[in-house]
């Protein structure tokens, strides 16, 4: 009974509403994700359950999409992790800049907090509260946005794994999740210098692609962060 | 990957969702973040992103595409030039696959 009450409270509660309709407004292209990342583990040759357990469990879509060719092609569970961990390195990063709103809560809090926001909470979050200090309401804004991000996620993700199956393999619907990451890349090319990271990973990643173990994602990975550096170091000097 | 191995390897891929997430609120005291580190964290998952995303596109099977009758690649240059001048994801996708089926399952490229 209290909870119920809990939950109304909540619900009715303005900073909630606000996080709600503020992550109601992208829903449209995150559905589109989710669809894609549902239908992309179903024909990379995921069971339904797997597709299911995946969705659910590990909620990240560029680790998602970016896991199944490595899934599928029998890469040892290392190099699937370590790779996993790099797509998710954007995370690490925001993850910081959360430390500063959520370091007041429990630990067992700071980490459900953190295994929720995806890309989208920290773009709105971070928008409606520039300044980094813990402030009342940032908690149910918080609440709001997952309340909405979560179920539309998961949601389009099942219309996708229970849809795969109407379409036939020959069609190569998978290529849209390769699409995808595509897309999400272009999204990272902030600065001119990233584009010679993004051919060093590209041009390393295929001319290693013999290797075993997948070990050219990891390759690509290390020369393109040598590049990086090497370009960064390089301006500075002549700045 | 077996059955039993890919769930494994979910488990594995959920606790790495946790991790990265909350990486710098897992501890209770502040970590120091060092430069070097905050670049190559910058750099990081595009490579990463790239270095799965260039072999899907440019290879079968394991060998370099030889042949321009291949529908991966329009679908690859016509998704690039439509995020370019609109810069929507989802647009990415339907432009690239409307490229590419017609190509596929029409001339069986």
């Amino acid at each position: 009974m209290q909870l119920i009450q809990k939950v109304r409270a909540l619900v009715g509660d303005p900073d909630f509403q606000q996080g709600a309709r503020d992550m109601a407004s992208p829903s449209l292209g995150l559905a589109a994700w989710g669809l894609v990342t549902g239908v992309t583990m179903v024909k990379s040759g995921l069971s339904l359950p797997l597709a299911c357990g995946m969705s659910l469990l590990v909620f990240a879509g560029s680790a998602q999409l970016t896991a199944l060719p490595l899934i599928a092609s029998g890469a040892p569970l290392w190099v699937l992790l370590a790779t996993a961990f790099c797509v998710n390195l954007r995370f690490v990063i925001f993850s910081a800049q959360w430390r500063s709103y959520w370091a007041h809560l429990p630990r067992w809090r700071r980490l459900l907090n953190g295994y929720l926001s995806a890309d989208l909470n920290f773009v709105y979050f971070v928008k409606r509260y520039p300044d980094p200090v813990p402030k009342p309401g940032q908690q149910r804004y918080f609440w709001g946005g997952v309340a909405i991000n979560w179920p539309t996620w998961q949601v389009c993700a099942f219309a996708g794994i229970f849809l795969a199956d109407r379409i036939p393999t020959q069609w190569g619907i998978g290529f849209a999740g390769v699409l995808a990451l595509l897309g999400l890349s272009y999204a990272l090319l902030s600065e001119r210098l990233l584009w010679w990271v993004a051919v060093t990973a590209g041009a390393v990643s295929i001319a290693t692609y013999s290797l075993p173990l997948k070990l050219n994602i990891l390759c690509a990975i290390i020369a393109a962060g040598a590049v990086g550096w090497w370009l960064d170091a390089r301006k500075v000097r002549h700045e | 990957m077996s059955e039993a191995m890919t769930w494994v390897a979910l488990f594995g891929l959920a606790a790495i969702s946790v991790l990265t997430r909350s990486f710098f609120m897992i501890s209770e005291q502040p970590l120091p973040i060092p430069d070097w580190l905050r670049e190559l964290l910058k750099v990081a998952p595009l490579a990463a992103l790239v270095a799965v995303v260039a072999p899907e596109i440019f290879m079968t099977q394991g060998h370099v595409i030889t042949t321009w009758q291949d529908a991966r690649w329009p679908a690859a240059v016509a998704a690039t030039g439509y995020y370019f001048w609109r810069k929507g994801i989802l647009g990415t996708i339907l432009v690239g696959m409307a490229v590419m089926l017609p190509l596929k399952l029409g001339l069986g490229w």
